[in-house]
């Protein structure tokens, strides 16, 4: 009774937190992109022939012409209903905008992040089993090199060897975006996953050397724990010893990492998205702030900030789950 | 301490798992269920990199935009090919009244809306009312509008608009015209994009049939178009953010065209089979402006421009110190033109270049006289030194984005250092707020040009100022110089086309005088196409232009399919047979290591229970 108090206290206190960073959040989001320099009306209509009467008639469409306050006022009223407004360059409700790319984002980081989650954490239990060793060191060099290496060059060097192909290698996969045309059903999964290959492989190899690394550093912090010498005397495999004694509670920092990746798999990755020429959010975000398409680029923040204040409250969820002194 | 342990024998299965189902999807056919329904259509795939803005015509102002538009509707007029002059579109002819206020158009009886509906000088008449009535409506092409009364249809074939004021552009209406039966339904226009029902009712060369943003945009040719029917079965627009992903596409025959090469790009291509590298003459300037004093209107003045650059003896010397030649050559590896005048050497009929007389040459020697005369004279550091004492250092706005801008700028730098003059670089990715509020003293500065030059002179005038400080204006560059102005009311009521570009020349030469705009050079259009994908195609102007972004449809209504080039299943370049053997064995590759795996994990959890 005393446990289901304690953890109902722990829930509400992370749910009161959570409901005031998103608070924070909105507020910022107006104020912080108000900073950057260009003004939205000039640069749409930059290069073509427009009229001061039309600069002028823009203005009042976007609600430039008012106050600053007032439009504060009007943007959260709309926030809180839901409303994100209208995006300056696409003529769109920005809900709607992300709605139709955020499928695209969420299955090509999430899928990358799920993978190079269970390489990391998979190679990382090994690495540091066998810590030392000649194959820790292989494991560690090479996620340390591919970590440090450009996302894009790495995105770039694989299209031009597997995509288009070089001498023996051919070109096996496509050069980017999500599909080849209008497929339905299965054979819609099949072209997808096809269009995947390469950016999800781009991800994963720039991405799980973090996840290796914590999981290494968290299992040999655990590897001289008595409860794994007495487990070893009770006559259990080694291999059992590891994963059913040792990887679990060497999971805790490494569920942490997890959980914060899996906050930004909403932003995804900008660069990726534009090498595989992948129809994401992190590509709409770019767009966004290159005019600044303000209620875009707000409610594109207000939805990232939204993904990591949700994943940060579930890992505190989680936490007692896993190890109940947490909730104490 | 850490126990060592014995190593346990490996089981691969997991492993191999990931490798099969990777070999699996590697053999997906690229384009499989395209190859499947295509049914031997002829389709045509362009890589594009910029994002649709909108399909309503009303609201589109991106290049990649206006280019669909302008094959999906028929506009008043169009250009001609070889030399863009202004021939029949919609309208087959149309005439001025002699008090040069009221234009008549005769619309074409042969054009017919997608839907068999035929298109009628009311449906003209109505886009144009609809823009002069509805503010949201004129977002896109309301500097079309500005002068005008009113416009009536009196009959199916005649369409009248009654001007303000003389305007001698009323030939270059680049306004698409919608079918009013289908844009009459519309409730608010600043917010409907014409991309919920397809296909999209139209009347040019191709009807757009699907899209998806970011995706692809698909146009189907219009067998009932009144020229003729395209070539093409099907234009798809396939959209590349990286311009590095889209030449691999085109290396590999994903798509048959790729626009915006850099020098290296198209230096590679040029070794590539199948691949034609067009590098012609664009419609772009590069400028170098020259801050003549931010003001507005109302006559106040605003902006940090260096004051000494308001001598014409340093605007002079400057540009006697730059060689043009040298950055078309070396910086902008000879895909440009040397600059001469504000309109670029294709527009033949505008095309001006100022004689030897009137030529800032390149003669460092000669700029150096002119400042030494002037009275800009080198301290003790071999710094000039301004009216006020100190050393002269000027501020170069440029675009932190664009190569060329970082290159010309270093060479700047060093050109006016030997002159004694210090050059300051300050590159941003947005340069909109510094320009508009006139805090820099010179600017990278560039425009494409349109076949009618009337805008691009129009942004220099007095009239483009903004009204106060605090207002944006349309200028360009706070030029505001009553002999320009009055030359620019004389064009823009001259409408013989012959008496006019006289006018618009002597335009030319007075900016050119003035020193603030600076051409340095016409870049060109670099772009490829492949030779086993598009037989034949039309650049724009005949002889030697561009391919996309054309003032008409030209080139990918007349574009022509090379011979063997078998439509999608062809034009990724990839062999059917040969990835169906591919796609069997990974699939048989799968499924033994699924097989393998659940052996495996069996096996296991047999062993874990045992112990």
């Amino acid at each position: 009774m005393t446990a289901a108090r304690g953890y109902l206290r722990y829930t509400a206190g992370k749910l009161g937190g959570a409901a005031v960073s998103l608070l924070a959040v909105l507020v910022t989001s107006f104020f912080l992109f108000r900073i950057i320099p260009g003004d939205p009306v000039k640069a749409l209509t930059h290069g073509t022939p427009t009229t001061a009467g039309q600069l002028a008639s823009l203005r009042r469409q976007f609600g430039l012409d008012e106050p600053l306050w007032r439009q504060f006022t009007e943007y959260c009223a709309k926030a809180l209903t839901g409303d994100l407004g209208i995006s300056y360059q696409f003529r769109a409700p920005v809900g709607e905008l992300i709605a139709e790319k955020a499928p695209a984002t969420l299955l090509l980081t999430g899928v990358a992040v799920l993978v190079y989650s269970a390489v990391g954490l998979w190679l990382g239990a090994r690495s540091a089993w066998r810590h030392g060793g000649l194959g820790d060191r292989i494991n560690t060099g090479v996620a340390l090199t591919l970590w440090s290496v450009p996302s894009f060059w790495l995105g770039l060097l694989l299209i031009i060897t597997f995509s288009v192909g070089i001498g023996p290698v051919p070109g096996l996969f496509p050069t980017g975006g999500m599909e080849s045309g209008d497929a339905t059903g299965l054979g819609y999964a099949i072209d997808v996953a096809h269009h995947m290959v390469l950016p999800v492989l781009t991800l994963v190899a720039v991405g799980y050397a973090q996840t290796l690394l914590v999981m290494r550093s968290s299992l040999l912090d655990e590897m001289g724990g008595d409860y794994l010498t007495t487990a070893r005397a009770k006559g259990l495999r080694d291999a059992v010893v590891r994963r059913r004694h040792a990887v679990p509670n060497a999971l805790l920092p490494t569920v942490t990492m997890i959980f914060i990746n899996l906050g930004h798999v909403a932003a995804g990755s900008i660069l990726v998205e534009t090498v595989f020429s992948w129809p994401g959010v992190g590509g709409l975000f770019y767009q966004a702030l290159s005019v600044p398409d303000l209620p875009l680029v707000q409610g594109l923040f207000m939805v990232f900030a939204g993904a990591m204040i949700l994943m940060n409250l579930l890992a505190d969820l989680v936490y007692p789950l896993l190890d109940p002194r947490v909730r104490r | 301490m850490v126990a060592e342990v014995p190593s346990r024998s490996r089981k691969p299965s997991r492993s191999c798992a990931v490798i099969a189902l990777a070999a699996a999807l590697a053999g997906v056919p690229q384009h499989s269920v395209r190859a499947a329904d295509g049914g031997g259509a002829k389709v045509l795939t362009i890589a594009v990199s910029q994002s649709v803005d909108s399909l309503s015509p009303f609201l589109a102002q991106r290049l990649v935009s206006t280019t669909v538009h302008r094959l999906a509707y028929e506009y008043l007029t169009n250009y001609d090919a070889r030399d863009g002059h202004t021939i029949p579109g919609l309208a087959t002819g149309w005439k001025s009244s002699a008090s040069k206020l009221t234009w008549t158009y005769a619309i074409r009886k042969n054009s017919r809306w997608s839907d068999g509906r035929r298109t009628t000088a009311h449906d003209a008449a109505w886009t144009f009312n609809k823009m002069m009535s509805d503010e949201k409506a004129a977002t896109a092409n309301g500097s079309f509008i500005a002068n005008f009364r009113k416009v009536t249809a009196p009959d199916s074939r005649t369409l009248v608009i009654e001007l303000k004021k003389p305007q001698a552009t009323m030939t270059a209406l680049d306004v698409p015209i919608v079918p009013k039966h289908i844009w009459e339904k519309v409730g608010d226009f600043s917010v409907f994009n014409n991309d919920q029902r397809y296909p999209i009712v139209g009347n040019g060369p191709f009807i757009i049939t699907d899209f998806k943003v970011d995706r692809y945009l698909r146009l189907k040719a219009n067998k009932h178009f009144w020229r003729g029917t395209p070539k093409f079965d099907e234009l798809l627009l396939k959209f590349y953010k990286d311009g590095d992903a889209a030449v691999a596409a085109l290396r590999k025959g994903e798509v048959s065209f790729v626009q915006g090469l850099v020098p290296a790009q198209a230096a590679a291509l040029k070794k590539t089979a199948h691949i034609k590298v067009n590098d012609a003459p664009g419609r772009r300037f590069l400028a170098l402006a020259v801050n003549p004093g931010a003001r507005a209107k109302d006559g106040r003045t605003f902006g940090t421009g260096h004051k000494a650059l308001l001598d014409p003896a340093v605007r002079k010397a400057l540009f006697h110190a730059v060689d043009r030649e040298t950055i078309v050559k070396t910086l902008l590896q000879d895909h440009a033109v040397e600059g001469a005048g504000y309109i670029p050497p294709r527009y033949r009929a505008y095309f001006w270049k100022p004689g030897p007389e009137q030529k800032r040459a390149y003669n460092p020697r000669k700029a150096a006289t002119l400042l030494d005369r002037a009275g800009y004279r080198k301290n003790s550091d071999g710094r000039r030194v301004g009216k006020n004492g100190k050393p002269l250092t000027f501020r170069l706005l440029c675009h932190a984005t664009d190569p060329a801008d970082t290159k010309i700028g270093k060479y700047l730098y060093d050109a006016w250092r030997e002159l004694g003059i210090e050059t300051r670089m300050e590159c941003r990715d947005n340069v909109s707020d510094p320009w508009l509020k006139g805090d820099y003293d010179l600017a990278f500065d560039g425009w494409s040009v349109n076949p009618d030059p009337d805008f691009v002179l129009a942004i220099h005038t007095c009239a483009a100022l903004p009204a106060t400080p605090r207002d944006t204006g349309s200028t360009d560059n706070f030029i505001c110089d009553r002999k320009f102005d009055e030359l620019y009311a004389r064009q823009i009521a001259e409408y013989d086309p012959v008496k006019r570009a006289e006018v618009v020349k002597r335009m030319q030469s007075r900016l050119y005088d003035l020193g603030y705009m600076n051409i340095l050079a016409y870049p060109n259009a670099v772009e490829a196409y492949r030779t086993d994908h598009i037989g034949s195609i039309t650049t724009m102007p005949e002889a030697a232009g561009n391919l996309w972004g054309q003032d008409g449809y030209w080139s990918w209504w007349s574009a022509e399919p090379a011979a063997g080039h078998g439509g999608p299943g062809g034009s990724d370049g990839s062999d059917g047979s040969a990835t169906e053997v591919v796609v069997g064995i990974g699939a048989v590759v799968a499924v033994v290591a699924v097989a393998g795996l659940l052996i495996a994990l069996r096996r296991r959890v047999t062993a874990d229970d045992r112990e």
